[in-house]
Order: C-alpha cells, then sequence, then structure tokens
C-alpha cells in the first residue's frame, strides 16, 4: 500500500474527510456491506452475530452493575440485593445479566454445534475455530467468577469445589490452589480476584472475538453445503441480505431473552443461591450453572480426581485438535451419511450429559455419565476418524446457486467435487 | 437435518427443568396464589394480612434485614400507617455528641428491627437452631410461597418409627422432616382487621404470599413490562419477517 491519503468513495464530505485519513468506513463497507457472502445461509448463520450482541449486552449491564456491586464478602449478597431493590431499574440490569449469560451459553452452544455439523472447522478455517474455542474457554471462566460475586450458597461451594480441581494435581497441585485463593480458603481476597478478573475477562474476550471475524474475513464463510463459492452467482453481498436475514433472528433473540428475563427470572439459577455464602453449612448437592453441568458429568465420570479433572479438560482440549481428527474432506455433514448419524448421537449424548450433570453422584446416573462420557471421547477420537476413511459421502453438488436454484447441472463427482477446497 | 433440529429442541426443553430436581421428590400440595402465572399479582388485602402476621408471630425469630419500613407503601399501607409501624419499635442509633448510643423510635427510612443482636444470640434462644432471615426466602426455597405455606400447614404426628431428634418437630414438607421450628400459628392467633378467620390455612397463605412481595417486590412492574416488550417485539418480528422476505425476493 503506498503512503498517501485514501481515496474514499463516499460523497459526505465529512465521512469522506475523515475516510480518507482513517479509512474505517470504506472497512466497514467492505467487510460488512458488500463483503460476498454464500448465497444459502440457514438460520444457523445467525448465532455469530447473535453471540456478538451477548457480549455487548454482557458488558454494558456488568458495567453498570460494577457501579453498584461491592466485591467484600460482608456485603457482596446485601449488594447484589440493593441493586434489585433500590437502584432504579437495578432488578432489570442484574436479570439482564444473570439471563444474559444464560442467553449466551445457548447461543455459543448452537454456534459451536453448527460448525460441527457443516464441518466449519475444516481447511481453511483451523485458526478460526481455535480462535473460537479460546473465546468458549474465557466465557467458562468468565461465567463461573461472575456466579461467585453475588456470594450465595452456590457461589461459595461452587468456587470451593472448582478451585479445589486444581489439588488434584501432584506436587504443585496445593500451591496452586492456595495461589487461586488467595489464602487458604475461598474467602475475601479470592472474592476480590474473581471480581477483578470478571471484569477484564470479557475485554479479552472482544479481543479474541476481533481476531475471530478477521480471520474469518481472510477465509470467507462456510455455507450449508460446505463447498467454496465458485463464483459471483453463488455468493450475495451481506448488506442488505444478511443483516435483514440476522435481524429476524435478533428478534427472535430478544423475544427468548425478555421470557427469561420479565417472567422466570430465576428458572435457570438455583434457589441456594439467594441464601448468603456459609462456609460452616455445604448444601447437599452442589451444582454449577446449567451451562456447566456437561462438563462437570465428565469430571464425575471417573472415581480418581485426577483423571476425571484430566477428562474434563480433555474434553474441550478435543474441539482444539478437532480439525486434525477429522480428516474428511467434505465439510457438510449432509453428505456425510454416516457421520451425520453419529454426530446426532453426539448431540443427544450431550444432553445426556447434561442431565446427568445436575443429578446427585448415584446410581443409575453414575453409570449413565460414564457411558456418556466414552462416547463424547469415542465421537472424536475414533468414530471421526474412522469415518474419514471408511465413509463414502454422497455426491456434493456442482455450485452453490446450482444446488440452490436447482438450474440445469446435475451433481457431479465426488473427487472433483472435494478439489476446490483442497488446494484453498 | 430436521432430525436434528427437533433432538436438539426436545433436548433443550427436557433437561432445563429436570437438572435439579434432585433427592427425595416431596411433593406439595396443589394451592394457587394470586402472584402465580405470567400476570400475577400481590393481591393487596393478602399481603397486608401476611404483613400482620409477620409483625405479630414471625418477627419474634425471624428478621427481614433488607427491608426497611418505608417499602410498606408498595402494599398499600398508607403513610401514617407506616410511621406508626415503624415507632412501634426502639432502634438503637448514635453515637450523639456525646458518644453515647441511645435508643429512640422507629422511622419509615429504618430497616425492620431484628429480633436477636446476632446470630449466636438466635440460635441460643432457639435450641441451636438459627431461624434464617425472610428478605429473600421466597427466592431461596424451590416452590418460593407453595413451599412456605405447605411448610406452616405440613405439622403432623412423626409416622411410626420416625426418631424425632430433642426438641424437634415433625413436617412433612420439610426436606428430612425435622424441623426445629415449631408450628407457629394456631387458629386465631392474629386477629384480622378486615374480619377474614384467622385459620392456621388464611394466616400461612396470607405470610406466604406476604413472604412472596418482599422477596420479590419488583414483580408487579417486572410482568407489567415484559408484556409490553414482548408484545412490541412480536410486531417487530413480524415486521423484520417482511422486510427479509421483500430483500430476498428477487433472489429466488
Ligand atoms: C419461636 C421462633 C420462631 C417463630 C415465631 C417462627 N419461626 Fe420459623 N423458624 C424458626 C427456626 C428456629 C427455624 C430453623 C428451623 C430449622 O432449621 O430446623 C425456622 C425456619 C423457618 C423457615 C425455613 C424452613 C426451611 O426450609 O429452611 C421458614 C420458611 C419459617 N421458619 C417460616 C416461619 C413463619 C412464616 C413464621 C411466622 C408465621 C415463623 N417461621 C415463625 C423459628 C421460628
Ligand atoms: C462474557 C461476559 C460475561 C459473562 C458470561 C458474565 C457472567 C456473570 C454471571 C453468571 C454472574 C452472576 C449473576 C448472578 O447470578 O447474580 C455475573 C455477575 C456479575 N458480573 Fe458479569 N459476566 C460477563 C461480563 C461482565 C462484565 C464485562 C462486567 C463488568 C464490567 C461484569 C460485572 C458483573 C458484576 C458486578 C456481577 C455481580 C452482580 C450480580 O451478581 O448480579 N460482568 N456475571
Amino acid at each position: 500500500m503506498s503512503i498517501g491519503l485514501h481515496k474514499s468513495e463516499f460523497k459526505n464530505p465529512v465521512i469522506r474527510w475523515v475516510d480518507s485519513r482513517l479509512p474505517l468506513f470504506t472497512m466497514m463497507q467492505k467487510e460488512y456491506g458488500t463483503f460476498p457472502t454464500p448465497r444459502n445461509f440457514n438460520y444457523f448463520w445467525n448465532f455469530g452475530a447473535l453471540a456478538m450482541v451477548s457480549l455487548m449486552i454482557m458488558i454494558l449491564t456488568g458495567v453498570f452493575l460494577s457501579m453498584n456491586y461491592t466485591a467484600h464478602t460482608g456485603y457482596a449478597f446485601d449488594s447484589v440485593e440493593r441493586i434489585m431493590r433500590d437502584v432504579n431499574y437495578g432488578w432489570l440490569l442484574r436479570y439482564v445479566h444473570a439471563n444474559g449469560a444464560s442467553m449466551f451459553f445457548i447461543v455459543v452452544y448452537i454456534h459451536i454445534w453448527r460448525g460441527m455439523y457443516y464441518g466449519s472447522y475444516k481447511a481453511p478455517r483451523e485458526l478460526l475455530w481455535m480462535l473460537g474455542v479460546v473465546i468458549f474457554l474465557l466465557m467458562m471462566a468468565t461465567a463461573f467468577m461472575g456466579y461467585v460475586l453475588p456470594w450465595g450458597q452456590m457461589s461459595f461451594w461452587g468456587a470451593t469445589v472448582i478451585t479445589n480441581l486444581f489439588s488434584a494435581f501432584p506436587v504443585v497441585g496445593s500451591h496452586i490452589v492456595t495461589w487461586l485463593w488467595g489464602g487458604f480458603s475461598v474467602d475475601n481476597p479470592t472474592l476480590n480476584r474473581f471480581f477483578s478478573l470478571h471484569y477484564l475477562l470479557p475485554f479479552v474476550i472482544a479481543g479474541v472475538v476481533f481476531l475471530h471475524i478477521a480471520a474469518l474475513h481472510i477465509t470467507g464463510s462456510n455455507n450449508p453445503l460446505g463447498i467454496d463459492p465458485k463464483g459471483p452467482q453463488d455468493t450475495i453481498p451481506f448488506h442488505p441480505y444478511y443483516t435483514s436475514k440476522d435481524s429476524v433472528g435478533l428478534v427472535v433473540y430478544f423475544i427468548v431473552f425478555a421470557i427469561l428475563v420479565f417472567f422466570m427470572p430465576n428458572y435457570l439459577g438455583h434457589p441456594d443461591n439467594y441464601i448468603p455464602a456459609n462456609p460452616m453449612v455445604t448444601p447437599t448437592h452442589i451444582v454449577p450453572e446449567w451451562y456447566f453441568l456437561p462438563y462437570y458429568a465428565i469430571l464425575r465420570a471417573v472415581p480418581d480426581k485426577l483423571g476425571g479433572v484430566l477428562l474434563m479438560f480433555g474434553s474441550i482440549a478435543l474441539l482444539f485438535v478437532l480439525p486434525w481428527l477429522d480428516g474428511s474432506p467434505v465439510r457438510s455433514m449432509r453428505f456425510r451419511p454416516l457421520a451425520r448419524i453419529a454426530f446426532a448421537l453426539f448431540t443427544l449424548n450431550f444432553f445426556v450429559l447434561l442431565y446427568v450433570g445436575g443429578k446427585p453422584a448415584e446410581e443409575p446416573y453414575v453409570t449413565i455419565s460414564r457411558f456418556a462420557t466414552a462416547y463424547y471421547f469415542a465421537y472424536f477420537l475414533v468414530i471421526l476418524p474412522l469415518l474419514a476413511r471408511l465413509e463414502r459421502p454422497l455426491p456434493l453438488p456442482e455450485s452453490i446457486a446450482r444446488a440452490v436454484l436447482g438450474r440445469g447441472g446435475g451433481p457431479i463427482p465426488m473427487a472433483a467435487a472435494a478439489k476446490p477446497m483442497e488446494k484453498a | 437435518m430436521r432430525m436434528l433440529k427437533s433432538l436438539v429442541l426436545l433436548g433443550a426443553m427436557a433437561i432445563a427443568p429436570a437438572a435439579y430436581a434432585a433427592g427425595e421428590e416431596i411433593h406439595l400440595p396443589e394451592t394457587r396464589f394470586s402472584s402465580d402465572g405470567i400476570f400475577g399479582t400481590f393481591d393487596r388485602a393478602s399481603v397486608q394480612r401476611g404483613f400482620q402476621v409477620y409483625r405479630e408471630v414471625c418477627s419474634n425469630c425471624h428478621s427481614m434485614r433488607l427491608l426497611s419500613y418505608r417499602n410498606l407503601s408498595e402494599i398499600g399501607l398508607t403513610e401514617e400507617q407506616i410511621r406508626a409501624v415503624a415507632a412501634d419499635v426502639q432502634v438503637q442509633d448514635g453515637p450523639n455528641d456525646e458518644g453515647q448510643m441511645f435508643e429512640r423510635p422507629g422511622r419509615p427510612s429504618d430497616r425492620f428491627r431484628r429480633p436477636f443482636a446476632n446470630d449466636a444470640a438466635a440460635r441460643t434462644a432457639n435450641n441451636g437452631a438459627l431461624p434464617p432471615d425472610f428478605s429473600v426466602i421466597a427466592k431461596a426455597r424451590e416452590g418460593g410461597p407453595h413451599y412456605i405455606q405447605a411448610l406452616l400447614t405440613g405439622y403432623e404426628d412423626p409416622p411410626a418409627g420416625f426418631t424425632l431428634g430433642d426438641g424437634m418437630n415433625y413436617n412433612r414438607y420439610f426436606p428430612g422432616h425435622q424441623i426445629a421450628m415449631a408450628a407457629p400459628l394456631n387458629p386465631d392467633q392474629v386477629e384480622y382487621a378486615d374480619h377474614t378467620p384467622a385459620t392456621v390455612e388464611q394466616m400461612s397463605r396470607d405470610v406466604a404470599l406476604f413472604l412472596h412481595w418482599a422477596a420479590e417486590p419488583e414483580l408487579e412492574q417486572r410482568r407489567q413490562m415484559g408484556i409490553k416488550i414482548v408484545l412490541f417485539l412480536g410486531v417487530l418480528g413480524v415486521l423484520a419477517y417482511g422486510v427479509k422476505r421483500r430483500i430476498w425476493a428477487d433472489l429466488h
């Protein structure tokens, strides 16, 4: 690029003046206006935008909550209730933030599911996918620490159980735990550092989201057919087509969100968290927030503590290497008759894990959680690698336009269809 | 594809409510409160009677430290009534100019007076058990007001073979069935100004509804706002979908 003013194409003199010095408007126009996007997205492609909106809502409500929140074991619980009672629309802020976390996870789980079904993790989008997994991990850390802040019974005991996991590591374990706590139990120093990190991490997430989107705009989006666009007939400009389609999804998202916030704000929470934290009284069942339950089930599936911890971390680590576990060149499972069944079972299995994760560690839940954990790992480590070799994919359509508009031209053989992907 | 979608939906619907139901199942009796449902509100007369029950009975043991007397205006008490209720208790204030603490009659801005100076005092007076604070009790128990009402009417003789601990009472709805609180309500324990018969059933309903209000004072405002917002979003959704259809029309 040569030095000198950018040749802006905007007519408005003010916009033009700014744009020729800092081409923000040109960039937005390029990335979100005319950006060529496959013409065949279904509504699953809404969830990236929805995740972005969720993050913004969390940061916005979080900043205002923080103005009234007190990170001290003696005041935290009461300060949250004071927000609910005495701050103007404080109940709205808090319920939007608490349920917003659930909405965020629902959206991101569907977003990840979409990626797994349509093979969005495959070349050339591996890094894009891995950045997504980083976001997911950061979200889990943020939500976990956020849940500690209201300092109810589940806050305290959840924090105790989860931080204690690190003690499973030999030699360094107990030191790590003391270091995390800032003392010898979950106490005021723990609450303080969790608040600090809870405030910080969402901005780190925002940074990684930026990289995630930058990477997306290099490779371009995947699509339900999983084949690359081959020319202008396969793509449409992002605006107005996908801005209008995303708006529909956004309104539906807000309706679900509003129903939660206004009519059932504590439905997804646990009543025990309205009992102030008490280190002397252990709740009968300590359960994390619903979005952690599948991993909680994996953690408890094996009798060995270290084993459980390793399995739990492993279950997420697998997502990082998923692009290399699944060697099939066909992205979309629409064309993978066997992988599709295996993935349907994986989906069902995930709900089974979620269910048993919320149950006490007794029979039959323990046995169920073992089988479900086994399938979770088998899907990644055995089924996908095997299917990549054994499965015969269905013939891929010749192009997106052909498939969508159904005009002329039959399907072309597998081998030819898979080619463009490999070179990309 | 369709199969997968329905799988996800089904799973999501089945799991959420079931996730926390654990341990021995105790079924609460069917009751209806005016605050039930998405259009539910607090029946003012009942909430006020419930406050009377709290004030005359429960407040001897249970604190409500997050509520102030002024909050009672939300359930329809007049300014004078609130001032009278507050003035009925002595609260500690100070230090004054001489550095002394002193007692004075309560004011509407004061928090509800606590029955005990601290938890240890509360335990000593209650056979070692701590009467929980009532500020958010309705949010802190599965079933909310339904549970509280069931608890208050659930006292009975223990079944044969059940050994009660010292000073404990059998309650059908309390987890584990042994509760340190003796049945707090007896027929005609309070005299309602509106001449509603003060049966245990009636008093427990009223106080349960009062506690629901105390835990979620924003409930009515929240639901009213919610109905408006959901309706608005419904219309907006139809419009957004229409716009999207029009924009996409030239593509198909
Ligand atoms: C004489 C003191 C006393 C009075 C009066 C009293 N309670 Fe209690 N209450 C207690 C004690 C002590 C406990 C703790 C019981 C336990 O943990 O076993 C308790 C516990 C409770 C609980 C919590 C049960 C649970 O699930 O943990 C509720 C609800 C309750 N009381 C309601 C009431 C209501 C409503 C009234 C007034 C009608 C009332 N109490 C009057 C002493 C009292
Ligand atoms: C990734 C984004 C975020 C997630 C997933 C998240 C999650 C959570 C959760 C689950 C809670 C507990 C809610 C409850 O049960 O009461 C919480 C509380 C809180 N969060 Fe966040 N949060 C996010 C961003 C932020 C940000 C950016 C801030 C500050 C700028 C913030 C400030 C707070 C405060 C002050 C509380 C305590 C008040 C309360 O408990 O309601 N959060 N958060």
